[in-house]
Formats: C-alpha cells, sequence, structure tokens
C-alpha cells in the first residue's frame, strides 16, 4: 500500500482571467491531517474540488489514494468524502431523511440505511432533531449533520473545507472532537481552514497558500517559529493614542502591526516577559490600555511575515472565484 | 473518553461499505427525495398550481359564453387544455428545483458520491412526474366539480392525464438544462415562463383556431402543445387520434434525446 494520500503536482485551474489555483503541489501522507491554510479567494476550495473530482485541473495531475482524478474519477470517488464549505444538506427534508437518501445511494438497503441514520444522529448528538426540517437547524447542527452525511460509510479520506468558519467555540469544539475521532479510526484528512489556531490544533503537516500558489509548508511549530511565537495584542481606550503606542511597541518589540480596529494594535513577542515590558512601558508613557492579551499568532500575522500583505486584502478576489464557480 | 467521542468512535467503526447502489436504486433514492419534497413543502406545487386554476375558472365564467355559446360547452373544450397547461407550468418548477441544488451546495455532495452520472437527474425527474400528476389531477377533480362529464370515463382521463405526464417529463429536460445554465432559481423561473407562457397561449388549449388569422393559425396548428391538447381532448371523449398521440410521444422522446445528454453533461461538468 503506498504511504501517500494525495499526491499532486502542478494543479493548476484558472476562471476566465484568474488563475485561482497556479501550480499546487502537495504531498499528504495516509493517516495524517493536513491543513491548508489561506486567506479567502487563496485557491484553497478550488484545489480541493479538483482533488474530490468534482472539478477538472486545467493542467498538472493528482493521484489519490493512488487513483489519478481524472481518469480514475469514479474510484476516487468511492473512497473520499467532500464537506463543503456551503453545508451540502438538504433544508427540505430532516435530518434523518437526508441521511438516508446518502445511505441509500451508497447502496445500504431500506432497513440498513434507516439504522445508520438512527445511529449517526445518535453519535452526532442529533437524535433529538432527526425528525425535524433541516432548515430549521442550527449552524451547528447542520454543520454536525453535513458531517455525518460524509461519514454514512467511514472514507479512506475526508476532505473538509472551513468545516467551522461561522460556527460557536461550542460547536467548534464539538467538530474538532469529531476530526479527532476520524483520524483515530484511521482516516487521512484534508483540511482547508483560514484559521492557524485550528490547523495548530488538528493538522499534523500544513501548507499555507496564497494566490494559487503553495507558499510555505512546514509543521504548525516550524510555521510559528517563522512568524515568532506569539504576539501581543493590545486595545487602547481611545484610538487616538494609538500612533504613540505604535512607537512604544516599536521600540520594545521591534515589529508592530494596526489591526482593522482603530485602537488596536498587535506585535510579535518570543516571551512574557517581553510583553509584560512592553504593556509596562505602554502604561508608563501614558497610554490607556483597554485590554491586552498574548496570544498566537493570526493568520493575518503569518500572511504579514510571509508575504509582506495581509489576508484580508483578498476578499475582492475570493468574490471574483465563488462568482465563476457558480453554477459548478 | 467521553460518552460522546466513544458513541462517535463506534458509529465510525461499525459499518462496512455496502457493494454500490445500482444506476436504478439511485434513481429511485433520488425520486424518493422528490416525493419528500411534496409533502414537505406542498406550497411549491400550489405555487404552480393556483394559476391553471384561477385561469380554469376566469375563463370558464367570463369568457365561455362568448367563445363557446355556452359556459357547459366551453369547460368541455378547455379542460383538457387546462390540464396541458397545470402540468407544463409545473415542468419549469424541475428546473427551478435543480437550480437551488445547485446554489445551495446539495449538488456538490451527489457529484462526489460513486453513483451513476444521470442517476440523480432521472431521479429527480421520476419524483416530479408524481408532482405533474398532482396538478393534472387537481385540474380534473375540479372541472369535475363544475360539471365537466368526459365521454370516455375514468379510462380516458387516466389515459389522458398519462399522456400528459409523460410528454411533461421531455419537456423537463429542457427546464433542466436551463437550470444548470442560469445563475439563480429566479433567474430559471422568468426564463423558464417567458418561454411557456407564449408556448401555451399560441395553442389550442383556449380557443379554437378556426377563427385566428391564417398566418397565426398555421403555427398554433403545429405547435406540440396544441397537438397534446387535442390529443388529450381526444382521449378523454373517445375519439383520440393515434397520429396525434405519436407525435406527442415522438415529441417527448425527441426532447428526452437531445436535452437529456446536455444536462447529464452540464451537471458532470468540472
Amino acid at each position: 500500500m503506498q504511504t501517500l494520500a494525495i499526491e499532486a503536482t502542478g494543479l493548476v485551474k484558472a476562471f476566465g482571467d484568474t488563475r485561482a489555483v497556479d501550480g499546487v503541489d502537495l504531498s499528504v501522507r495516509r493517516g495524517s491531517v493536513y491543513g491548508v491554510l489561506g486567506p479567502n479567494g487563496a485557491g484553497k476550495t478550488t484545489t480541493i474540488r479538483m482533488l474530490a473530482t468534482l472539478l477538472r485541473p486545467d493542467a498538472g495531475s493528482a493521484r489519490v489514494l493512488g487513483h489519478d482524478i481524472v481518469s480514475e474519477a469514479d474510484a476516487v470517488r468511492g473512497l473520499v468524502t467532500l464537506t463543503g464549505q456551503l453545508a451540502s444538506v438538504d433544508e427540505d427534508l430532516t435530518g434523518h431523511e437526508n441521511l438516508v437518501l446518502i445511505a441509500r445511494l451508497l447502496g445500504f438497503r431500506r432497513a440498513q440505511a434507516r439504522a445508520r441514520a438512527d445511529e449517526l444522529l445518535e453519535a452526532f448528538g442529533i437524535a433529538d432533531a432527526a425528525g425535524r426540517l433541516v432548515k430549521h437547524y442550527s449552524g451547528g447542527m447542520r454543520r454536525r449533520l453535513d458531517i455525518a452525511a460524509s461519514i454514512v460509510v467511514t472514507p479512506e479520506l475526508m476532505f473538509l473545507d472551513e468545516p467551522t468558519t461561522g460556527l460557536d467555540p461550542r460547536s467548534r469544539n464539538q467538530v474538532w472532537d469529531i476530526i479527532r475521532a476520524l483520524v483515530a479510526e484511521g482516516t487521512t484528512i484534508l483540511l482547508c481552514t483560514q484559521y492557524l489556531d485550528e490547523a495548530d490544533q488538528l493538522a499534523d503537516g500544513i501548507a499555507v497558500i496564497d494566490h494559487g500558489k503553495v507558499i510555505a509548508e512546514g509543521t504548525p511549530a516550524q510555521l510559528k517559529a517563522s512568524v515568532g511565537s506569539g504576539a501581543l495584542h493590545v486595545r487602547l481606550l481611545d484610538p487616538e493614542q494609538r500612533p504613540e503606542a505604535e512607537s512604544v511597541l516599536a521600540r520594545e518589540l521591534g515589529s508592530v502591526h494596526l489591526e482593522p480596529d482603530p485602537s488596536a494594535l498587535s506585535g510579535a513577542c518570543a516571551n512574557g516577559d517581553r510583553a509584560a515590558a512592553a504593556v509596562a512601558e505602554l502604561a508608563r508613557s501614558g497610554v490607556g490600555i483597554g485590554d491586552f492579551s498574548l496570544g498566537q499568532p493570526t493568520l493575518d500575522e503569518v500572511f504579514l511575515a510571509l508575504t509582506g500583505h495581509t489576508a484580508a486584502d483578498q476578499t475582492a478576489e475570493e468574490d471574483a472565484e465563488i462568482q465563476e464557480e457558480q453554477p459548478a | 473518553m467521553s460518552t460522546e467521542v466513544a458513541a462517535l468512535r463506534k458509529a465510525l467503526s461499525s459499518t462496512p461499505r455496502p457493494p454500490r447502489a445500482s444506476a436504478v436504486s439511485a434513481a429511485l433514492a433520488f425520486g424518493w427525495r422528490g416525493m419528500l419534497k411534496v409533502k414537505h413543502v406542498p406550497e411549491q406545487l400550489l405555487d404552480v398550481t393556483i394559476t391553471p386554476v384561477m385561469f380554469l375558472l376566469l375563463f370558464t365564467y367570463l369568457f365561455g359564453g362568448a367563445v363557446a355559446g355556452s359556459t357547459g360547452d366551453y369547460l368541455d373544450y378547455i379542460l383538457p387544455g387546462i390540464l396541458v397547461m397545470s402540468v407544463l407550468f409545473t415542468t419549469v418548477y424541475s428546473g427551478i428545483a435543480l437550480n437551488t441544488d445547485v446554489t445551495r451546495g446539495v449538488v456538490d455532495r451527489f457529484r462526489s458520491l460513486p453513483i451513476a452520472r444521470p442517476a440523480p437527474l432521472f431521479g429527480a425527474l421520476l419524483g416530479d412526474s408524481v408532482r405533474y400528476l398532482v396538478a393534472g389531477t387537481v385540474i380534473v377533480v375540479l372541472g369535475l366539480a363544475l360539471g365537466y362529464r368526459p365521454s370516455a370515463g375514468v379510462t380516458g382521463v387516466v389515459a389522458a392525464l398519462a399522456l400528459v405526464v409523460v410528454f411533461a417529463f421531455g419537456l423537463s429536460w429542457v427546464f433542466t438544462t436551463l437550470g444548470l445554465l442560469m445563475r439563480s432559481p429566479n433567474a430559471v423561473m422568468n426564463a423558464g415562463f417567458m418561454g411557456i407562457f407564449p408556448v401555451t397561449f399560441l395553442s389550442n388549449v383556449f380557443v379554437d383556431p378556426d377563427t385566428l388569422p391564417g398566418a397565426l393559425e398555421a403555427v398554433v396548428n403545429v405547435n406540440p402543445v396544441s397537438i397534446l391538447a387535442t390529443a388529450s381532448r381526444g382521449l378523454m371523449e373517445g375519439t383520440a387520434d393515434a397520429g396525434d398521440i405519436a407525435i406527442v410521444l415522438g415529441t417527448a422522446a425527441a426532447l428526452t434525446a437531445v436535452f437529456a445528454p446536455i444536462t447529464t453533461r452540464l451537471y458532470g461538468r468540472r
């Protein structure tokens, strides 16, 4: 059995003039969780859709679990599942009916399909809502149902496209638990996310992609080390004082980053002592501090370190990409 | 390990993969999905049947006397026509439903399953055929309540309904193609009705074409909707012309032969 679950070389996909994916190489070991990290519009979704056989690459090639994604697409479909960014469940059906439908399509007999649906609803904590129409589900329930639909038959490889975007922290933790349980069963996972935190929690390896290209690759620890191990986030009482705070932090920490919020700023810092000294220096200089925290670098900071621009700059391109993909 | 996680792991490890679903059983599963939607969202069916019901009442009582001499005579003429109209209007819905699936992302799930490519489409139209049958039955029942008495009895009515549903199945493929080309369910609805409205009106559904200007009469007479309406009238009155029925079935087959592969291709496009 080959040791690589995904082996992609030079994948390219263009929509009109936009090269959404521009030569992506990926190697994902069997049984691992591989994170694809990038802002909206970086090409994550397009990459995942190509690997899941929903889009045909314009150039390059990929083998998923040993099968070519173009010439052996049907074999790939039999081994993988995709949980897309839009929860791909039918809103006009009940949760139970959704799962029975998928089970029937996968070849279960009627009684088996019903039993499997019951079992999954129970395991995912949505048994109480089994008979309710999905349009009345909360975002978290919908997402769990969506993942349940993806594991009616435990897949060998699962594509998860931003599984926790828009979820509250509790639902997010539930989804993370599900992902960990899947991994424990031996499923390989390709996880697209905008959150470094999420990739850090779950992934063994990460590729950072930007403008359709892989710009950095490594373990979460390596990636964080490349941007500094943490960051001091400060929110000021008075946004007017930000220029002053900026110069203090620049002096104390060496780098400073202005957040979109006009009263917030942050700076990379290696340890708590440096952060404490910087906060003390801010207080001494008369800057009013609303609150401060020491946290992991955000995707924005990783991006700034790797590319010199922030993730937020690309929202317009994301819109273009979505437009191009509809209807798929 | 919490009990939740234990339940999860059990659910993950418990089920072996069954043999793949055949194309037919996959299509039947999609048909079942379509019927569930009729059950859960009956207002969608109401949306498309309300117009024909209004037309039946308005035309019969407002114009019936003027067009055909008496309300009763006109009802005999218009009822099979409205039956055709009602079912054909419902076919636009098939395109809207498919487009909704695409915009909501459900199609991604179906397309990533190891099933026969045309199964979701054939299955959906199978389910929609039940919808067509319901739309047609509503009109027939209303007609009977208003005093319509078909000479060919139950057999004639059932035969007419069946013919209309078969034609609708063929026509649906045009709208599923449209459903995959347009960007929103609303756009499909607008374009769909922009097409189906004139085609239905430029037929013999409402008036006998004898009174029309020559050029228009020629158009109306070759309109497949006219032939379908004539055949339905014939079946319900027991005077059906085999040639008309053959043309209707041939048109349905031709529409399917042309548009089913186009729809399947667009659906699988990647």
